[in-house]
């Protein structure tokens, strides 16, 4: 504590610095600087926050359904305010990134618009009653009305706002009904009723915090906001805590009246899927839907004619040609028919050499038209310039890179969000969690790390990035770990799922086996070596609800578009890197330097380090690169093993090293090399 | 000493202890999970994780946080 009896020097050099630290240190105050008003939106997770945030500005805000999916904060402009949207909360303190992240902005904000759900008031009116205490001009939003009539609750809405002492406004956001009155509404905010004992603990402590918001984080034990002010946190949050949630059920017996519930098929659904009989099924049931409409629809039916139809024989030809009339090239024409069984098979190919472009050569030109013949053809274009080759050539960024972006991925990553959106909308990812707590608990973490490492089978880029939701370092850090080495992600899985049909049930078992194993065994040894315990579940249930359209279509779109945005230039930059080693001769002496370990230890043919090198920028390249190979069932298994466990691609690699740090990212990193090429050895010894 | 992990589906209770983690207790309490709250147990998993509802909130707890809440159960 700062003693007041202490010299004037002292209290400067104590004072000061932190004073100047509080403005430099709060990204908040610089994210949001703004000459408007500052209007943040609060709320818990998942009350439809992002609907009034889409209304206030236009614009559209991810919000998730599991708690603690947002961290990334959205704002836009209203005529007369600058909004903020924060992650949802159960309150405001420092207990996880996002409540930090929240506890920034809303201490910058001018006004709050607090959204409750009305069938949860519960739970939200714990973060109200905060609010409140911390003196902020507010409103609040009673959310989902039409909910809470369906489930018998009948809410006094004049008495809530008199007990709050700040006006409430009834909506049912889904449905923009109460959305007219909004802006006037906001236009009424005021400070609430706080708590008349706290009040004066509040007013002590105002004098040397300077803002009564400030003073209540330091008397809640907030140690970074204590910090700021140079003073000791206070030891009172319990007290204070369990006060709040006294008032929040005096306030509650007031106000709502629960006449007969009716039972809906959504509470029976949410019922089943933690039971401990029907819990399982209940998840194979999900698991097959999504992998008839991700691994089934998407991966196979659509990607094979946005990537085979579109990419390889439309786009591709159509980009390589115009650069063929000027380009060296040699052109390799492949017919293709239907065999018997209606099979795609090469009926024939000629290669026609254009040592100074088509466009100087029509005669040959008009021959291989001919040859084409108007049927369906594969076309590959050797050029001789090695800069048409590293950017229309095999690897090249406005061939390849394009059809992988536009044709590959894009389907893949719009089909992943939709099922991720509903399944989070519906609220069974929460009950997920609980369902498979204790499984995960050997592991070292909790039911929690379901969601990323189920996302990871999407995306191990995007699944990294949402280990902030777990609750400690510990657990981030196994979690990372798994989804790095032995998650395949979608577009990998696509390929594997494609090589392993070909190679027979035997060599699936075995390939699954081992990678399953794997899977268990890094969580096992890493919960032994890591040092400390992991958070146990705490988790609050919303109810199950069925989702709505126009929120999952909005929130796929606001995601994939996000998603590419950050990918793309990824893409780029590794099929420019392979595309370089080409040319450079690079990707040959690499495979050269690798096929001792290849053909030796893993007994797979040398072209093989051809893959893995294909593999350091993208999973699926260097499982596709093992598609071209004709290898035994056997030496499929090997050559997957070893390209499942091996790195993850540039992306995920920069977002691990973003998220975990530099040396965390760089170790598991490498360490993935020496794990992919262990075990792929070992099981070559095995089967080979 | 009856805790949360002893608790079978369907029964009912009062908590009367909370972890000893401060802030783990905060957490609790936010939740509603306080002394004197009564609560019921909707689902006991294999394992023991706690599944119950107090205030009309369905919340779920791992086992190992389970063994840390004490309670007092409702005589039948």
């Amino acid at each position: 504590m700062n003693d007041r009896s202490q010299p004037s020097s002292e209290d400067l050099t104590d004072v000061m610095p932190h004073a100047a630290h509080r403005h430099v240190d709060s990204s908040a105050m610089r994210f949001m600087g703004s000459d408007k008003k500052k209007l943040v939106l609060v709320g818990n997770p998942n009350v439809g926050k992002s609907v009034f945030f889409n209304h206030l500005t236009g614009l559209y805000v991810d919000v998730s359904n599991f708690p603690g999916t947002t961290v990334e904060v959205s704002h836009g402009h209203h005529p007369k305010f600058a909004v903020f949207d924060t992650p949802g909360i159960y309150g405001v303190s420092s207990f996880n990134d996002e409540e930090r992240v929240a506890r920034d902005i809303i201490l910058e904000a001018d006004i709050v618009l607090n959204v409750v759900d009305a069938v949860h008031l519960e739970r939200d009116l714990f973060l109200t009653l905060q609010l409140i205490d911390m003196g902020k001009k507010m409103v609040v939003c009673l959310n989902m009305m039409d909910e809470a009539k369906l489930r018998g609750l009948t809410i006094d809405v004049e008495e809530l706002s008199n007990r709050l002492g700040v006006p409430v406004l009834p909506t049912t956001a889904i449905h923009r009904t109460g959305f007219d009155g909004l802006d006037q509404h906001i236009a009424q905010a005021c400070t609430g009723t706080s708590d008349s004992r706290l009040h004066r603990q509040l007013h002590d402590l105002l004098n040397r915090v300077g803002s009564q918001e400030e003073a209540l984080m330091v008397l809640e034990g907030d140690s970074v906001i204590a910090e700021r002010h140079g003073i000791e946190p206070g030891d009172e949050r319990e007290l204070i805590y369990v006060e709040r949630r006294n008032r929040v059920n005096r306030i509650l017996d007031r106000v709502v009246t629960v006449s007969e519930q009716k039972r809906t098929l959504a509470h029976t659904l949410g019922r089943i899927s933690i039971s401990p009989r029907w819990g399982l099924p209940f998840l194979l049931v999900v698991l097959y839907g999504l992998y008839l409409f991700v691994g089934s629809f998407i991966a196979q039916d659509v990607v094979g004619f946005t990537e085979k139809t579109i990419g390889d024989r439309i786009f591709e030809p159509f980009v390589k040609d115009q650069v063929a009339r000027i380009a060296a090239v040699d052109i390799t024409v492949e017919k293709i028919g239907l065999d018997a069984a209606g099979k795609e098979t090469t009926l024939g190919s000629r290669v026609f050499s254009f040592p100074d472009g088509t466009g100087s050569n029509g005669n040959l030109k008009d021959e291989m038209s001919k040859y084409r013949d108007g049927g369906t053809n594969n076309l590959h274009y050797d050029f001789k310039s090695p800069v048409a080759v590293v950017f229309f050539g095999e690897f090249g960024a406005f061939s390849m890179t394009v059809t992988y972006l536009l044709f590959l991925l894009l389907p893949l990553v719009l089909g992943f969000y939709v099922s991720l959106s509903i399944l989070e909308d519906s609220g069974y990812l929460p009950r997920l969690a609980t369902f498979v707590d204790r499984s995960l608990n050997g592991l070292g973490l909790n039911g929690r790390a379901i969601i990323p490492l189920i996302l990871g089978f999407g995306c191990v880029t995007m699944a990294t990035i949402t280990t902030r939701l777990l609750g400690s370092d510990r657990e981030k850090r196994i979690a990372t770990t798994i989804l790095q080495f032995a998650i395949p992600c979608s577009a990998q899985l696509a390929v594997i799922a494609a090589l392993l049909a070909t190679a027979g049930v035997k060599a699936t078992l075995i390939y699954a086996a081992v990678i399953f194993t794997v899977f268990i065994a890094i969580g096992t040894a890493l919960d032994k070596a890591l040092p400390g315990t992991s958070s146990p579940l705490l988790l609050d249930l919303p109810p199950m609800r069925l989702p709505r359209a126009g929120n999952v279509l909005q929130k796929t779109w606001t995601r994939t578009l996000s998603f590419m945005k950050e990918a793309t230039p990824w893409f780029f930059v590794g099929a420019l890197a392979v595309s370089v080693m080409q040319v450079t001769g690079v990707l040959d002496s690499w495979t050269k330097l690798l096929s001792p370990v290849t053909t030796g230890w893993l007994k797979l043919p040398a072209e093989a380090s051809t893959a893995f090198v294909m593999g350091l920028v993208r999973r699926d390249f260097g499982a596709a690169g093992l598609y071209q190979m004709h290898l035994t069932p056997m030496q499929v298994v090997v050559a997957l093993t070893t390209i499942t466990l091996f790195v993850p691609c540039i992306a995920s690699l920069m977002v691990m090293i973003k998220e975990r740090g530099a040396r965390e990212g760089l170790v598991i990193w490498a360490g993935s090399w020496v794990l992919a090429f262990g075990i792929g050895g070992l099981v070559a010894l095995a089967v080979l | 000493m009856t805790t949360l992990y002893d608790v079978r589906r369907g029964m009912a209770g009062t908590i009367v202890g909370l972890p000893s983690g401060a802030e783990l207790r905060s957490q609790c309490i936010r939740l509603g999970l306080m002394i004197g709250a009564s609560f019921q147990c909707l689902e006991r998993l294999p394992g023991g994780t706690i599944v119950l509802e107090t205030h009309r909130q369905e919340i779920a707890l791992g086992n190992a946080l389970a063994r840390e809440i004490e309670v007092v159960m409702e005589k039948e």
